[in-house]
C-alpha cells in the first residue's frame, strides 16, 4: 500500500511540466508580464550595482550655487551635469534616486522575508494542528486586521528611543505578517485533510516533516504569488511612511523621502523634477511587481492559465 | 438576525479593550506628560511634582488606566497641549470635515464603479472590458500618496481646476450658499482621489457577479419570455448583482479611514487624518491616543456593519 502511494506521487509529479516551466510559459504568453519581469530585474540589479559607485557623502554635500538646478543643466563646478536636476541643497536628484531606490527595495525585501517566514510558520502550524493554538492565533490575527495599523506604526516609530533601520523593519513586520498567516492557514487546513497527509500520518511520519516537506511544496505556487504581492505592498507602505516622515531615519534616504520634497508647494509645482522622478519610479515599480504577481497567480491556478 | 448582531457586538468588546490597553501603554512610554510643556527655567520642580500628584500621575498604572478609560467612555479625552482645547471638541470639529469628505468620496466611488463594473460584465472580453480591467489594475497597484500627489500636481497646479488646500474659501460666510458650494469644491479633488483608489474591489466584484449571472436560469427564463436583453440587464441581473456591493460599504469606510492620513495631509484638508499627523509632529499625546482609539472603534464598527449587511443580504452567513 505504502509503496504504491509513493510511486503514484512520483508519477504524477514527473511527466507534466514542472512549476518553473508553467511559470515560464505563462510569461512567454503574456508580453506585458515578460517586459515587467525583465525590466524589474534589470532595474533592481542596475540600482544595486550603480549604488556601489555612488559616494553618499559627496552626494549629500550641499552646493548652494546649484540650488534647484534644472534637469540637464551643467554643474556649477563644471564637473558633469545634472541629468535629473538638483534639489534645494544643490544635490543631484539622480544619485539620490538610485540610493533611495536601493534602500527602499532592500527594506521591502527584508520585511517580505520576515513577515513571510513568520506568516508561513504560524499559518502552517494553525492550519495543520488546529485546536487551541489555531483559535488563539486566529483571535490575534482578527485583532491585527481590524486595528488602524498605519497609525500604530507611526506612533511606534515616534516613541522608540533608539530608532534605526532594523527597528523600523521590526515595527513594520509586527503589523504585516497576518495576511500571509491567514492565507497559509486556510490552505494548510484543506491540505491537511487530504489522503496523502493521512497516509503519511499512519506511516508515523513526524508532524513537522509532514508540514514542511510534504504540505509546503504543494503550497509553494500560492506562496510565491503572496510574497510577490506582499513585496509590492511593502514598497508602498515603506515609501508612504517615509513620505510622511515616519519611515526610514534621515540618514537612510528612501524613495519616499525624495517624494516628500513635494510637501513644499513651491517644489511641488515649480521644481517638479525634485519629486516627480521618484514618484514615477515608485509607480512603475508597483505596476510591474503587481503585474508579475498576477501572471504568477494565473500560473498557480490551472483554470486561469493563458499558456 | 438580532442574535447575530448582538453576538458580533460582544466580540468587539475584548478587541476594543486590548486596543485601549495597547494605546494606554504607548501613551505611558511617550516621553513627557501633560505638565512637561509648562516647565520653564523659573518653574519650581516641587510645584510640578505637586501637580503630578494632584492629577494622579504618580498612581499605579492600572489605576490610571481605569480612570483614563472611564473618562474616555464619557467622551472626556483631556486637553490638547498644543491647541489648549478640549480634545473631544477638537476632534469633533475635524470629524465633521472627515465625515463629509468620506460621504462625497463614497458617492463618487459608486458613481464610477457601478457603471464600469456593469459595462465590463456586460461586454465581457471586449476591448471595453479590457480597458476597464486595466484601469482597475492600475488603481489597485498605485500607492495612495503617489496618486494624490500626481492629481494635486496635474489638476490642482498645472491645470488649476481645483483648489490646492484647505476646506473652504475664506471670503464666504458660514451658512451662505457660496460657502456650501466652496466646501464641496474643496472636497472634490481629495474625494475623487479616494474614489479612484477604492474602485477596484467594487468593479471586479460587480463584473464577475454579472458574468456569473448571465448563465443563470432566471436570465434564460426572462429571455425566453421575450424580454429585451436591455431590460434583463437593468431589471434582473443588475438588482441581483448590486446587493452584495452594499456589503462592501463597511470595508470602504475602513479603507477611507486608513487613506485619510495621506489624502488629508497632501490636500491640506483639515480632517482627522491631518490632525493625527500634526499631533504626532507636535507630540500632542492626548489627541493622538484619542484619535487612535476612535479610528480603532470606527474600523471595528465598519467591519461589524459589513457583517450585518452581508447577513441581511445572504442568510447563509448568519451565525446560529
Amino acid at each position: 500500500m505504502s509503496i504504491e502511494l509513493t510511486e503514484n506521487k512520483e508519477l504524477t509529479v514527473s511527466p507534466p511540466p514542472t512549476g518553473w516551466q508553467v511559470i515560464w510559459r505563462e510569461f512567454k504568453k503574456d508580453k506585458v508580464a515578460m517586459v515587467s519581469l525583465v525590466g524589474l530585474i534589470v532595474v533592481i540589479f542596475g540600482v544595486f550595482i550603480w549604488a556601489l559607485f555612488i559616494d553618499q557623502d559627496a552626494l549629500m554635500k550641499i552646493s548652494l550655487r546649484d540650488k534647484y538646478a534644472a534637469p540637464g543643466s551643467e554643474n556649477y563646478s563644471g564637473l558633469g551635469s545634472y541629468i535629473l536636476g538638483a534639489d534645494q541643497g544643490g544635490r543631484d536628484i539622480l544619485g539620490q534616486l538610485i540610493i533611495g531606490a536601493k534602500n527602499s527595495i532592500s527594506i521591502a525585501i527584508a520585511i517580505t522575508f520576515i513577515t513571510g517566514i513568520f506568516g508561513i510558520v504560524v499559518g502552517m502550524v494553525c492550519g495543520y494542528f488546529g485546536g487551541w493554538i489555531d483559535s488563539m492565533f486566529m483571535r490575534i490575527i482578527d485583532f491585527f486586521i481590524t486595528i488602524p495599523s498605519m497609525m500604530l506604526i507611526i506612533v511606534f516609530v515616534t516613541i522608540v528611543p533608539k530608532y534605526d533601520v532594523p527597528v523600523f523593519i521590526m515595527i513594520m513586520s509586527i503589523f504585516l505578517w497576518t495576511g500571509t498567516a491567514r492565507l497559509v492557514r486556510s490552505k494548510a487546513l484543506s491540505e491537511s485533510r487530504r489522503d496523502y497527509v493521512n497516509a503519511s500520518k499512519t506511516l508515523g511520519t513526524n508532524d513537522f516533516i509532514i508540514i514542511f516537506k510534504e504540505i509546503m511544496p504543494n503550497l509553494s505556487s500560492i506562496l510565491i504569488v503572496e510574497m510577490t504581492l506582499n513585496f509590492a505592498g511593502n514598497v508602498g507602505i515603506e515609501t508612504g511612511l517615509s513620505y510622511l516622515g515616519f519611515g526610514l531615519p534621515p540618514s537612510t534616504p528612501s524613495l519616499g523621502t525624495l517624494v516628500s520634497y513635494a510637501n513644499n508647494p513651491l517644489v511641488l509645482y515649480e521644481y517638479w523634477w525634485c519629486w516627480l522622478p521618484a514618484a514615477i519610479f515608485i509607480l512603475l515599480m508597483m505596476l510591474a511587481i503587481n503585474y508579475i504577481g498576477q501572471a504568477l497567480r494565473r500560473a498557480a491556478d490551472a483554470k486561469q492559465r493563458l499558456g | 438576525m438580532w442574535k447575530t448582531i448582538v453576538r458580533r457586538f460582544l466580540i468587539m468588546i475584548p478587541q476594543l479593550f486590548v486596543l485601549s490597553l495597547i494605546i494606554f501603554m504607548m501613551a505611558k512610554f511617550m516621553p513627557g506628560d501633560p505638565f512637561t510643556g509648562m516647565i520653564t527655567p523659573e518653574t519650581d520642580p516641587t510645584r510640578i511634582e505637586e501637580l503630578r500628584e494632584k492629577h494622579g500621575l504618580n498612581d499605579p498604572w492600572y489605576e490610571q488606566y481605569i480612570r483614563w478609560i472611564g473618562n474616555a467612555a464619557q467622551g472626556d479625552f483631556g486637553m490638547s497641549y498644543t491647541f489648549k482645547r478640549d480634545v473631544g471638541a477638537l476632534i469633533g470639529e475635524r470629524a465633521v470635515n472627515t465625515f463629509w469628505l468620506s460621504l462625497v468620496s463614497v458617492i463618487i466611488l459608486y458613481a464610477i464603479a457601478i457603471p464600469l463594473g456593469v459595462l465590463a460584465g456586460r461586454y465581457h472580453n471586449s476591448w471595453l472590458d479590457r480597458l476597464i480591467i486595466l484601469y482597475s489594475f492600475v488603481s489597485y497597484a498605485i500607492p495612495t500618496f503617489i496618486l494624490a500627489l500626481l492629481f494635486l500636481f496635474f489638476f490642482g497646479y498645472t491645470l488649476g481646476w481645483f483648489p490646492t488646500s484647505g476646506s473652504v474659501d475664506i471670503k464666504y460666510d458660514p451658512g451662505t450658499f457660496g460657502y456650501v458650494m466652496s466646501k464641496i469644491y474643496h472636497m472634490l479633488l481629495p474625494a475623487i482621489t479616494y474614489a479612484v483608489l477604492a474602485t477596484t474591489t467594487v468593479i471586479q466584484y460587480l463584473r464577475s457577479e454579472i458574468i456569473d449571472a448571465k448563465t443563470q436560469d432566471y436570465v434564460r427564463t426572462a429571455r425566453s419570455k421575450g424580454i429585451p436583453m436591455k431590460k434583463v440587464y437593468s431589471r434582473h441581473i443588475f438588482r441581483n448583482s448590486l446587493l452584495p456591493i452594499a456589503a462592501f460599504l463597511g470595508f470602504t469606510i475602513t479603507g477611507l479611514l486608513g487613506g485619510s492620513i495621506f489624502i488629508e495631509t497632501i490636500f491640506g484638508y483639515p480632517g482627522m487624518g491631518q490632525l493625527f499627523i500634526s499631533s504626532i509632529t507636535s507630540r500632542d499625546y492626548s489627541v493622538i491616543t484619542a484619535l487612535v482609539m476612535l479610528y480603532g472603534f470606527l474600523a471595528l464598527l465598519g467591519s461589524l456593519l459589513s457583517d450585518i449587511i452581508m447577513s441581511i443580504v445572504d442568510p447563509r452567513i448568519r451565525i446560529e
